[in-house]
């Protein structure tokens, strides 16, 4: 017998291995069935998908790279934490000490590039949803969580923009920024807000308006940077995380993968 | 070569860049059978290739082209421009089978159920790996960009949103920015969320087709294609220091001034045709502008729902049908003010800085 295939049957065959795998190698149908079944990973899926559906010229394969990167951003940015200090003293040298110091360091490259094709991969994942029609009933409210999760990963990259706290970060936050104090009624400079008063007090001022809120401040400054610190590493990717449970539960729920009726 | 970058530049203006989309647009919709076919789209890409290989060599085009930011770009239009490709194509073919009466190539499989392991799981691990190796070769290749510290007292020449928000960031060139960085984009979220309600056709689902459902296509592929990333590419790689246009082949110098001659809807009626001055009244100043825009809202989706889209309207009923053709109406307000501006030099069809409300 082959060594090697000598090795393979015994280290299945310990306790060990069983005690983790519950099933056998997965080339029979019970097998892969189990294989899927009793891997908390894997079981997102059903045991069979419509063979139109593993196609990758039908799904291309697009929503499941964007979550994939979100597992590599959820990573590379729990270990970019460990050298990344949101305050105006050390951030940008932080960025810098990662540049300078790790020989052959791509962490941050991975997390930004990867922070890019995530835009990208989602935005194709949508367009192959509406090019397939699958938004259609019985998927109409799973597409709103998509759309939903959609604006979360522009904002998960629009507040990592600014961390790096360079030049580039801190102007196109404020081209950000300035929106918000356009927004109607709530904006210092949106319309409508000036109405808001009593007597000759304003209840909307750039001390309290929507671009405040925002920046934690009437300028970016220290506390922008540990408001979009904190919505960057923990809010925005919990908030996500929720949402990602509950699109590909209704993904299962309304049917798997879509093909024609 | 100069004379080709010339004409390039001249080719990338914005009115002719958008209206050079939106014909290409139109073309792109109607003349798909020639398009998809491989032989054609490939020889379109190798084309494409070189030129933009070529155009490299000119480096006020390279400086922009190869920044480390604007590469996912280039990335982006690629894919979407493959995807597309393959959407249409099988949507082609598909059409073709069920013109025979045949079932399309997603019904010939659906019925069939195949094991999620080996079949879906190794196609995704093949992914994962493939993905994993390119994202690693980019890593590589590119630093991530880190420009001087942060320092609110210097203004950069030119001072721009991440590239996947510049579609917005071009529409502040003729929308306000409670239009432009609020209403809009709420509204595009709202839109999209809204979409599958409006969307009552049921043919078409969960199989590519161009067909069964050729308009909702046409609107949708126009607001993603032109609206969207058309602008995002004019954004990014036409708009210089102070948001003036630069033709690729340019110097981005921040010294060039460019005459602001935009003058308000109000002026050109009391100003220029009537010639008494602008009124007192601010209602009465604008009076016409918002006349047009009451119009513009509430004439258009009656008589729509009379003429055109008579039988989407039945389909639809009035709540639905009122709900999605005023967020088409806005969504058309777009192009409508761009070529207002172009043409006339509209700034505003409503002024009212008094309370900040300019439309």
């Amino acid at each position: 017998m082959n060594p090697l295939k000598k090795l393979w049957n015994y280290v299945t065959d310990t306790q060990v291995w069983k005690s983790i795998f519950r099933h056998g190698t997965p080339d029979n149908p019970r097998d892969q069935s189990l294989a899927v079944l009793s891997n908390v990973a894997l079981h997102l899926h059903p045991v069979k998908t419509r063979k139109s559906g593993v196609r990758m010229s039908f799904t291309w394969c697009m929503g499941g790279l964007t979550f994939f990167i979100f597992l590599v951003e959820s990573v590379t940015g729990i270990l970019l934490m460990f050298y990344y200090r949101p305050t105006l003293e050390f951030a940008y040298n932080d960025i810098i000490a990662l540049r300078e110091h790790v020989p052959l360091g791509i962490l941050r490259e991975i997390h930004r590039w990867g922070a890019h094709s995530m835009v990208i991969t989602v935005w194709l994942h949508m367009f192959r949803v509406f090019m397939t029609g699958s938004y259609k009933p019985p998927r109409e409210f799973n597409w709103g969580v998509g759309v939903i999760l959609l604006v979360l990963t522009m904002l998960l990259s629009f507040t990592g923009y600014l961390l790096p706290w360079d030049q580039l970060a801190i102007w196109a936050i404020t081209v950000g920024a300035n929106m918000g104090a356009a927004t109607p009624f709530a904006g210092v400079e949106g319309p409508g807000t000036m109405l808001l008063k009593i007597g000759d007090i304003s209840l909307v001022h750039s001390g309290n308006d929507a671009k405040f809120g925002l920046l934690a401040g009437r300028f970016i400054g220290e506390a922008t940077l540990l408001r979009f610190y904190v919505l960057h590493c923990i809010a925005l990717p919990f908030v996500a995380a929720m949402l990602i449970a509950v699109h590909f539960w209704r993904v299962r729920k309304d049917g798997g993968i879509s093909g024609p009726l | 070569m100069e004379w080709l970058k010339d004409v390039v530049n001249f080719l990338s203006n914005p009115t002719i860049f958008f209206t050079g989309a939106v014909v290409l647009w139109v073309l792109i919709m109607k003349y798909y059978r020639i398009w998809t076919a491989p032989k054609f789209i490939k020889t379109v890409t190798i084309l494409s290739v070189i030129a933009l290989g070529a155009a490299l060599f000119d480096p006020n085009f390279a400086k922009e082209a190869l920044k480390p930011d604007n590469v996912p770009i280039w990335i982006m239009i690629y894919s979407v421009g493959f995807f597309f490709w393959l959407a249409m194509r099988r949507g082609l073919l598909n059409d073709d089978l069920m013109a025979e009466g045949l079932p399309n190539l997603e019904k010939q499989e659906s019925d069939k159920r195949v094991y999620t392991w080996p079949d879906l799981v190794y196609s995704e691990l093949i992914c994962m790996v493939l993905f994993t190796a390119f994202l690693v070769g980019w890593s590589v290749i590119l630093k991530a960009p880190l420009e001087d510290p942060a320092n609110a007292g210097v203004t950069p020449a030119i001072a721009k949103a991440p590239w996947y928000f510049l579609g917005l960031q071009e529409i502040l060139v003729y929308y306000d920015p409670w239009m432009a960085g609020v209403i809009l984009p709420g509204l595009i979220v709202v839109g999209l969320i809204a979409m599958p309600y409006f969307d009552m056709n049921p043919k078409g689902n969960g199989y590519y087709t161009i067909k069964e459902r050729f308009w909702a296509l046409w609107v949708w592929g126009f607001g993603f294609v032109v609206l969207w990333i058309a602008l995002i590419f004019l954004g990014t790689f036409m708009r210089g220091p102070g948001w003036n246009f630069f033709g690729p082949f340019e110097y981005w110098d921040s010294h060039k001034v460019v005459a602001l001659a935009n003058i308000n809807l109000s002026e050109i009626v009391w100003v220029q045709l009537f010639n008494i001055g602008l009124p007192s009244n601010i209602l009465v100043r604008e009076s016409v502008g918002i006349i047009l825009t009451v119009l513009y809202m509430s004439v258009i989706p009656p008589l729509l729902a009379k003429t055109f889209l008579k039988k989407l309207y039945e389909e639809m009923g009035l709540v639905r049908y009122s709900l999605m053709i005023v967020l088409v109406l806005i969504m058309a307000s777009l192009p409508i003010k761009m070529y207002l501006r172009w043409s006339f030099n509209l700034k505003y069809i409503v002024s009212i800085p008094e309370y900040m409300f300019n439309l």
